[in-house]
């Protein structure tokens, strides 16, 4: 009797250190998951999904190999109808298993609302002015202070299909968004026509461009690159078109790419959706169902 | 007591055999019987889940290649707004309210619903919405193609120009399954309140009637504001009003506001009926009372209560403050306390019992497990700079098809098997349902699984065309969904063939705890020819106490 009681501890004690170090590991592996960290929010939403993955981990693999464990080991034999033990509760255990995901709501709460606060991403709250004490610290503001907070301001016009990037210090457009690396950018997001979403899956960040809404948006690229912005929030036929390059690079590359754009003659930009609409399409099934025209190609100094 | 205690309400007068239904034309007419309106409602609603089911291959189809080539953008748009649509209205919300249509009266020991005409009215609405769904591709400009959820001003957009189009047809379905299921949620209220059996207390109902009574009051509460919505959303596009177009002043956030307030809890109206589905089977099959039966009843309530604060987490990105992003990022993740004692409860009734993994339990097990990936995934995305990154990518979408296949649809799958027999008085063939079983998981696995990396990586859903280095994921998640279709071939076989000449079965076959289990299968018209008398809480396993007084066990 003692020597089972001690064999079930031990084969609780293994499984336990197998699910824990197999759930460690899987947080780690979920970096990997991930396309490369280009803004300074990507490196706290990525501990925060490494963590969430390792903790998720650990309850799914802990509930699994339970219920593994009784399918395999607790099986009725071939004609046996007998009942189990009548076991109906257990108020220590429901009370444990009560609290735990409480605790652990908290904890992850806590932890979420600590990311959110050091992104400082901004959107429409600044607009409505709520008198908000916790004051957000943005994610990049201790070394963005060292640099004397260089905010960059940019104006993002959405329409159906079309990104369109305003510079109104040079007064330049574009449809390829440029980006100093290690500088605060402020973006204020319009939409023309329906819901859009500005979204870099490089940088983590989404947020929904209304009509009729002013949205500030607020965030810090630090590794220069190309990356791809989208359109997240479902804006009609050609939806899946509406992309465009994001240009990362040092402020020096950057300012030389303003001052040459200000030297070109606007032009009309290349568009996916404008293209596709105006030739007949390729797809084997078409049913010709009238569709809302695309906006025209925008005028831009840089087509990208 | 009889099964007439509210004033003003008669049981149904027109019958005055008390044979099961003879012959199959029964079920083809006005039927005021619950048990026959309930298999209306499963059949009609699984013809629709075949529907759905071909919308979604033509996507897969589609999303095979990077390039949109396979059909027109606006087929691809118009298949996935249907296909959300189709699943949802017509096949996991009727198929669960079939289930509750059979089951409920047989579980409280009434002799059929509160209000038997009006359920068979809700019941008839059904085929009108399906009708209106699929009439809507035989309109100019096809049909609605804004997405299940609808957004304005997309769905304002109307560039035919006709008064009548796919929008306009789909919205007035909604409206109408809207007001069908009203009709529903009122009689089950009232049925699960007034008319159960003497003896029969709160806590002494199975816990798929408090799954049922909770997911019914969420509908009270929670579909008047959908179908408002739905209704301003229809005069904006029709009669030039202005609630939600910007163009014109209106703000396309209310309406999120009203189609979310009904749209979140809506899952806890599909999914606490199917955690009623695992509650009934687990005890069956492990042969073990369910663990802690008081505090999984009180969980379903408190689902009920907390799905109405949970809301805006489908707009953290939608210009929502940030102090409301933060009160719904932990009013969300507070639904996974009571869900996480329902998992430990039916992980504890399965411990050291006697399990016999026949197809309906395997079914089960797997729905749960699923369920446990899909709470993972969802509370990662309650988390807001989570969600910040992957809302509206494939990781939603990978995680609520783990809550609606993985979890609903293997629960309604489980409860077809368990409660066959006694529907329809024959045995299943347990070898074909096996097949179905391993089919159906290793699809949705294939299937939904790759979701979950490509939206990390950032793939967003509702696209036609995607950018070339998600292929591989695309590719494996679409072989898993053409698996999936395969997996009901074996199902439709085994039901055809089983419920024509399989064997017949006896009243009990699975020797459960439970009234349904007293009477024949099937059973007879008004259920019990004598009110039972209950005694005893259920799932008695392992006690051999009587359930009830006056009838045999």
């Amino acid at each position: 009797m003692k020597i089972q009681k001690i064999l079930n501890i031990l084969t609780l004690l293994t499984g336990a250190i197998a699910v824990t170090s197999m759930s460690l590991w899987i947080g780690k592996q979920s970096y990997s998951w991930l396309p490369p960290q280009a803004a300074a929010e990507s490196l706290l939403i990525d501990d925060l999904i490494s963590f969430l993955v390792t903790l998720g981990a650990f309850i799914f693999l802990g509930v699994t190999s339970t219920l593994m464990y009784s399918v395999i080991f607790h099986r009725a034999v071939k004609d046996d109808f007998t009942d189990g033990p009548p076991i109906e509760g257990n108020v220590t255990l429901e009370v444990v298993w009560t609290a735990i995901p409480i605790l652990l709501v908290f904890w992850i709460a806590s932890y979420s609302y600590q990311v959110y606060e050091q992104m400082g991403i901004q959107g429409p709250s600044e607009i409505v002015h709520l008198h908000n004490p916790l004051a957000m610290e943005s994610a990049y503001a201790a070394p963005a202070k060292a640099l004397a907070e260089p905010i960059e301001k940019i104006d993002v016009l959405a329409k159906q299909w079309a990104w369109v990037f305003h510079y109104p210090e040079r007064d330049i457009t574009s449809t390829e968004l440029h980006l100093p690396s290690d500088r605060r950018i402020r973006l204020a997001l319009k939409s023309q026509d329906v819901l859009h979403g500005f979204y870099i899956p490089a940088f983590r960040l989404k947020q929904d461009i209304i009509p009729n809404h002013a949205i500030d948006f607020e965030f810090t690229p630090i590794r220069p690159g190309k990356y791809r912005l989208t359109d997240s929030q479902y804006s009609g036929t050609y939806f899946a078109t509406m992309q465009a390059n994001v240009v990362v690079e040092s402020p020096e590359d950057y300012q030389q790419w303003l001052a040459q754009a200000a030297t070109q003659k606007p032009s009309p930009a290349k568009n996916q959706a404008a293209a596709e609409y105006a030739q007949t399409s390729h797809q084997s099934v078409q049913t010709g169902w009238v569709t809302v025209p695309p906006a025209a190609p925008p005028l831009v100094n840089s087509p990208g | 007591m009889t099964n007439v205690p509210i004033e003003g309400i008669l049981l149904p007068d027109e019958k005055h055999n008390h044979e099961s239904p003879s012959s199959w034309k029964e079920y083809f007419s006005f039927s005021t019987d619950h048990k026959v309106i309930g298999i209306q409602y499963l059949v009609t609603s699984f013809f629709f889940f075949l529907v759905g089911g071909i919308f979604a291959m033509v996507m897969r189809g589609e999303l095979m290649t990077p390039e949109s080539d396979l059909v027109d953008r606006t087929v691809y748009n118009g298949m996935f707004t249907m296909h959300g649509t189709v699943m949802l209205f017509l096949w996991t919300f009727p198929s669960l309210v079939g289930f509750a249509n059979y089951l409920v009266p047989l579980m409280i020991g009434a002799r059929d619903m509160a209000f038997p005409r009006l359920n068979a009215v809700a019941f008839w609405m059904v085929p009108v919405v399906g009708i209106l769904m699929m009439g809507s591709f035989f309109v100019p400009g096809g049909p609605a193609q804004a997405g299940w959820w609808s957004y304005p001003p997309v769905s304002l957009q109307n560039p035919t120009g006709n008064l009548i189009n796919g929008q306009v047809l789909w919205l007035l379905a909604v409206a109408i399954s809207g007001v069908s299921s009203i009709m529903g949620a009122v009689n089950f209220v009232t049925t699960i309140v007034k008319m159960r059996a003497p003896g029969m207390g709160f806590f002494k109902m199975p816990l798929f009637v408090w799954a049922v009574f909770s997911a019914q009051i969420i509908q009270l509460f929670g579909l008047p504001a959908l179908t408002a919505g739905a209704v301003m959303l229809l005069l904006d596009l029709t009669a030039g009003t202005a609630f939600f177009d910007p163009a014109k002043g209106g703000n396309p956030v209310m309406f999120q506001h009203y189609f979310w307030f009904y749209s979140h809890p809506a899952v806890y109206v599909i999914i606490l009926p199917v955690f009623g589905i695992f509650s009934e089977i687990f005890p069956v099959y492990s042969r073990k009372p369910l663990f802690g039966y008081k505090v999984v009843a009180i969980s379903s309530i408190l689902i009920a209560v907390v799905s109405g604060i949970v809301w805006v987490h489908h707009m953290y990105v939608s210009g929502t403050p940030g102090w409301m992003r933060l009160i719904f990022m932990l009013t969300t993740m507070c639904v996974s306390v009571p869900t996480g004692i329902k998992v430990f409860a039916w992980v504890a009734t399965i411990w050291g019992g006697k399990l016999r993994l026949n197809t309906a339990m395997l079914f089960a097990l797997g729905g749960l497990v699923m369920f446990v990936f899909a709470g993972i995934t969802g509370i990662m995305l309650s988390s807001v700079p989570v969600d910040v990154h992957v809302n509206n990518t494939y990781f939603v979408v990978g995680h609520f098809h783990y809550v609606l296949y993985g979890t609903v649809t293997m629960g309604l799958f489980a409860a077809i098997y368990h409660w066959f027999p006694k529907m329809t008085g024959r045995m299943y063939s347990e070898s074909w349902g096996k097949i179905h079983f391993w089919l159906a998981f290793i699809g949705t696995n294939l299937n939904f699984l790759p979701m979950h990396p490509l939206g990390l990586q950032g793939m967003l859903r509702r696209v036609a065309s995607y950018a070339p280095e998600y292929q591989f994921w695309n590719i494996i998640a679409s072989l898993g969904g053409f698996l999936l279709g395969m997996s009901t071939l074996p199902f439709i076989f085994n039901m055809v063939i089983s419920w024509m000449q399989g064997e017949k079965a006896p009243a009990n076959p699975w020797r459960a705890i439970g009234l349904e289990w007293l009477v024949s299968s099937p059973p007879p018209v008004e259920n019990f020819e004598e009110t039972p008398i209950i005694i005893s809480e259920p799932y008695g396993y392992g006690k051999s106490e009587p359930l009830t007084a006056n009838l045999p066990e």
